[in-house]
């Protein structure tokens, strides 16, 4: 008889520590929710903007803003997007994924580009090379990167968006120094011979290379580049600016379906125009990354380097081109990294 | 077990027991509900492509290398884990030592370690900086990021399957069989080979089976391990992935459905073989 | 211990057999739980409470804990079920229905998720109605709790069918013959001989349902501190380069495993001491 007891006596409170941690998460009683589904590096650059739009809004209307953040990678964040996920605005690293969002699940107008200034990206980064300290491999520019012995870390470009930047970056790199595309692709089949690992996303690959120690050199978003050197690592590693770049401008808009729903539509648009206002330029330039008004940069021009870059528009024709013609099935990629 | 007596012409065998209806409707319900229609999505969303899109995207070179690097590290650890998850169940059951017991609920770990975890910490003790790692680099033994590292995380994930179907039957099994064999002048390895052997072959080939299924589909825990090379490290499921960054649903069901059709013939193969010598054993 | 020495193994190769076993549990293991330990407390215990504490923090606990609370017993009911259909009764097919049984273990955990998105999500087969209705199930609780109960189909019954098909149904056909209804037979007959396995059952299920990243990941819609579970709060602090953090909340669901699977330890081995002698 004991043992039943005992035995029930264990299953009811298995039953009460469950049950004890029932109820649903908190409403917000007045004022609204602002859902951000954005990709992964910008973390902490939202975490300084959400609060000081929150003043400011409160401020100007008087009524209370919060935010619910989502964060993970860009491609997997957009088609959370498209399957129903209901942001009021979408911050994604590549205008490639709110353009599926627009196409495939007619939440925001095919122009959605054109609603905010600087092709509504109000922040924008680019590709730099992180190296160990004294730079053990004397890396200086692309060139060195396909020697030899050099081991590059890059995230995979099929999974993730940050390594379709570091990739066309070598691409023009490739295409600028041998002078022709068979040359570029030449450039990058022996870039991608001298990559060990294959992370799946920015973040990834930055661990492996930080906290595993494996490679010579991290391509990588200058963001979180400076994020390695000046925070995660701080002196152990340095960054390489290389002699040529692209242009990374993540994307901002406000999800016109989703936000009506909700009624959200005007915070939503002085949320994302609030990001091109000095306070928020500063507080980009903070999260390190590029500011887009002249007068911070101004200011942050130590932290950021002239680079002569390429874009993706002028010199990719645009992402529906650029991942056509290199990340999908059967493009480029798969090209140079086959098996021979 | 005289059945014959009452071989009536329905599609069950009658038993005195009540609650067939019952159980079996609320069986087939909940099956239906949450494993059939959803899998059913899967094939239906992969048959709109066309039978040569899907041959395409389902057998390209490249699928078909992440099928062997699946299916082959899989195996590979399925065995380890057949062996050394025998081991382990052996020494369980068997032996007597201080903290069997803590010892015996660590078995389980693996599956209340989230994926991702199990891959970091892997990771973590097996790249050439790690715990191990450091060790294992200068002789030569390159574990994270190559097949072998892969073969690790699936000994993690699949262990406790093989363990947990292996124990219940060691422990029932008779000790009379084997004191039988003993006074008939077997040595103890005779006496294993011949006797235990085939009488917890069923339960081990289930743990394999199992530990094998569940190391096909694995990703949280290999992604972080393997390297992902195309060709060499890249598995199934990354493919998968990889179709969905392409906005690719069509593609991504069809991989699916080649690992899962594959999965469930292995497992179907498995468990008719159970079933088959379950029936010689009981006649 | 006191056994003919023909049936049980000479002390040394006993020895070196336990010492093999636990150098594999040690090395595979033991060693990766350690490591998530000490990287969780690699600044001192200040910082590894800080992370259990924060808000998102707790909030993806509370939800982890009512996912598990939801599921488990679905698929409690559900194993109960099944096992009682598959090894008192005997029909064609059977092998069939343990395989569609097994067969979530062997889907990829990223197919399991997009299978429901397939299902509910906005451009799914009801994702129209669902719409329509207001309702939302996919990046919400509903899609979780599906997402689970699909990984941790298959646990309870798993547990269950070897160890019923072993009891065979003889008592249960007494119990019967002496007019006790179906309800009785189970309460007074069969749960008795199977609590052990269906409480472990039980705990493996609650155990990979708390633990599950994979298929939850591609449901959830990560967003902070609402569809958050545990699993996925390790993998953002991860990503937000807190390591302690991620391996603080890494360590407190081993630690949740580890203790319900303790506590079941000591459940038996204080029903084994009650019972010495009147064992199967």
């Amino acid at each position: 008889m004991i043992n039943r007891r005992l035995f029930l006596s264990a299953a009811a409170a298995m039953a009460m520590t469950v049950s004890a941690c029932s109820g649903g998460a908190g409403g917000n009683g007045n004022g609204i929710v602002l859902t951000n589904v954005s990709y992964d590096p910008t973390r902490e650059l939202y975490q300084a903007i959400n609060p000081a739009f929150a003043t400011y809004w409160k401020q100007k209307t008087g009524k209370d803003v919060t935010f619910r953040m989502s964060h993970g990678g860009s491609g997997k964040q957009g088609r959370a997007i498209i399957d129903g996920l209901e942001a009021d605005v979408a911050t994604l690293a590549l205008a490639y994924d709110i353009d599926q969002i627009a196409a495939r699940a007619k939440l925001l107008p095919a122009d959605w580009q054109k609603a905010l200034p600087d092709n509504s990206s109000p922040y924008t980064s680019t590709i730099v090379f992180l190296v160990r300290k004294g730079n053990p491999k004397g890396i200086k520019d692309w060139n060195d990167l396909v020697r030899p012995g050099v081991q590059v870390i890059t995230p995979n470009p099929k999974t993730g968006g940050g390594a379709r930047w570091n990739f066309l970056a070598a691409w023009a790199y490739g295409r600028k120094a041998g002078g022709s595309d068979a040359a570029a692709e030449d450039y990058v089949r022996k870039l991608f011979a001298n990559v060990p690992v294959l992370d799946s996303g920015a973040r990834g690959a930055t661990t492996t290379f930080v906290e595993r120690g494996i490679g010579d050199v991290l391509l990588t978003w200058e963001n979180e580049a400076l994020l390695a050197e000046k925070e995660m690592g701080k002196g152990k590693f340095q960054i390489v600016t290389p002699s040529l770049s692209i242009l990374a401008e993540p994307a901002v808009a406000v999800v016109t379906e989703n936000a009506k729903k909700h009624g959200t539509q005007d915070a939503a648009d002085a949320y994302l125009r609030y990001l091109y206002t000095p306070e928020a330029q500063t507080a980009i330039a903070h999260a390190f990354y590029r500011p887009r008004d002249a007068k911070v940069a101004e200011q942050f021009r130590s932290q950021f380097p002239a680079i002569p870059m390429v874009t993706i528009d002028k010199d990719f024709g645009g992402w529906g081109a650029a991942q056509k013609r290199f990340f999908d099935d059967g493009g480029v990629f798969d090209r140079i990294t086959a098996k021979k | 077990m005289s059945r014959t007596l009452s071989r009536a012409k329905s599609w069950r065998q009658p038993s005195v027991l009540p609650g067939f209806g019952l159980t079996f409707g609320v069986t087939l319900a909940w099956l239906t509900l949450i494993v059939l229609v959803p899998l059913a999505s899967i094939f239906i969303r992969s048959a709109g492509m066309g039978w040569s899109e899907f041959v395409a995207v389902g057998f390209s070179d490249r699928a078909l290398a992440a099928y062997r690097v699946s299916f082959g590290t899989a195996a590979a650890a399925g065995l380890v884990n057949a062996v050394s998850g025998l081991l382990v169940a052996w020494v369980l059951v068997r032996y007597a030592f201080p903290g069997k017991r803590v010892i015996s609920a660590l078995v389980d770990l693996p599956f209340a370690l989230p994926t991702a975890v199990a891959g970091i910490a892997l990771t973590a003790l097996y790249a050439p900086t790690g715990w191990l790692g450091q060790f294992l680099e200068p002789l030569g033994l390159k574990v994270a990021f190559t097949p072998v590292g892969i073969v690790v995380a699936l000994v993690f994930i699949g262990l406790p399957f093989v363990v947990r179907s292996v124990e219940p039957v060691l422990a029932d099994l008779g000790r009379d069989v084997e004191e039988a064999a003993a006074t008939l002048g077997a040595t103890r390895l005779q006496t294993f080979r011949r006797v235990i052997v085939p009488a917890i072959a069923p339960a081990l080939l289930t743990g394999f089976a199992l530990a094998f299924a569940r190391g096909v589909g694995e990703y949280g825990s290999v992604i972080f391990i393997a390297g992902n090379m195309p060709g060499k490290t890249e598995i199934a499921p990354l493919l998968i992935v990889t179709q969905l960054e392409q906005y690719a649903y069509a593609g991504a069901t069809a991989i699916a459905t080649v690992m899962m059709l594959a999965s469930f013939l292995i497992l179907l193969v498995i468990n008719l073989i159970q079933a088959a010598s379950r029936r010689r054993m009981g006649a | 211990m006191s056994r003919p020495r023909s049936t049980t193994e000479g002390r040394l190769t006993q020895i070196v057999l336990i010492v093999l076993a636990l150098a594999f549990l040690g090395v595979f293991l033991l060693l990766p739980l350690i490591v998530v330990f000490s990287e969780a407390l690699k600044q001192g215990l200040g910082p590894f409470l800080d992370a259990v504490h924060t808000p998102d923090a707790l909030a993806a606990i509370k939800l982890t804990l009512l996912i598990a609370a939801i599921s488990v017993p679905l698929n409690m009911v559900f194993g109960v079920a099944a096992s009682w259909a598959i090894t008192k009764f005997h029909f064609p097919g059977k092998s069939l229905l343990i395989t569609l049984i097994d067969l979530p273990f062997s889907v990829s955990p990223v197919v399991s998720g997009l299978i429901f998105v397939l299902l509910f999500g906005a451009q799914g087969w009801f994702g129209p109605w669902l719409a329509a209705h207001d309702l939302k199930i996919i990046f919400a609780v509903p899609g979780i709790v599906l997402a689970t109960v699909f990984i941790t189909f298959p646990f309870v019954a798993r547990e269950l069918i070897p160890l019923m098909m072993e009891q065979g149904k003889d008592d249960e056909e007494a119990a019967v013959s002496l007019g006790a209804n179906g309800w009785q037979v189970f309460r007074h007959v069969t749960l008795p001989n199977i609590r052990w396995g269906l409480l472990y059952g039980v705990l493996l299920c609650n155990a990979r349902a708390m633990g599950e990243f994979g298929a939850v990941s591609v449901v959830s819609g990560h967003i902070r501190g609402l569809t958050n579970t545990m699993p996925l709060h390790v993998e953002i602090l991860y990503n937000e380069y807190d390591f302690v953090g991620a391996f603080a909340v890494a360590s407190l669901l081993a630690l949740l495993a580890l203790v319900t699977l303790v506590a079941k330890t000591i459940l038996e081995w204080r029903f084994d001491l009650h019972h010495t002698g009147a064992g199967h």
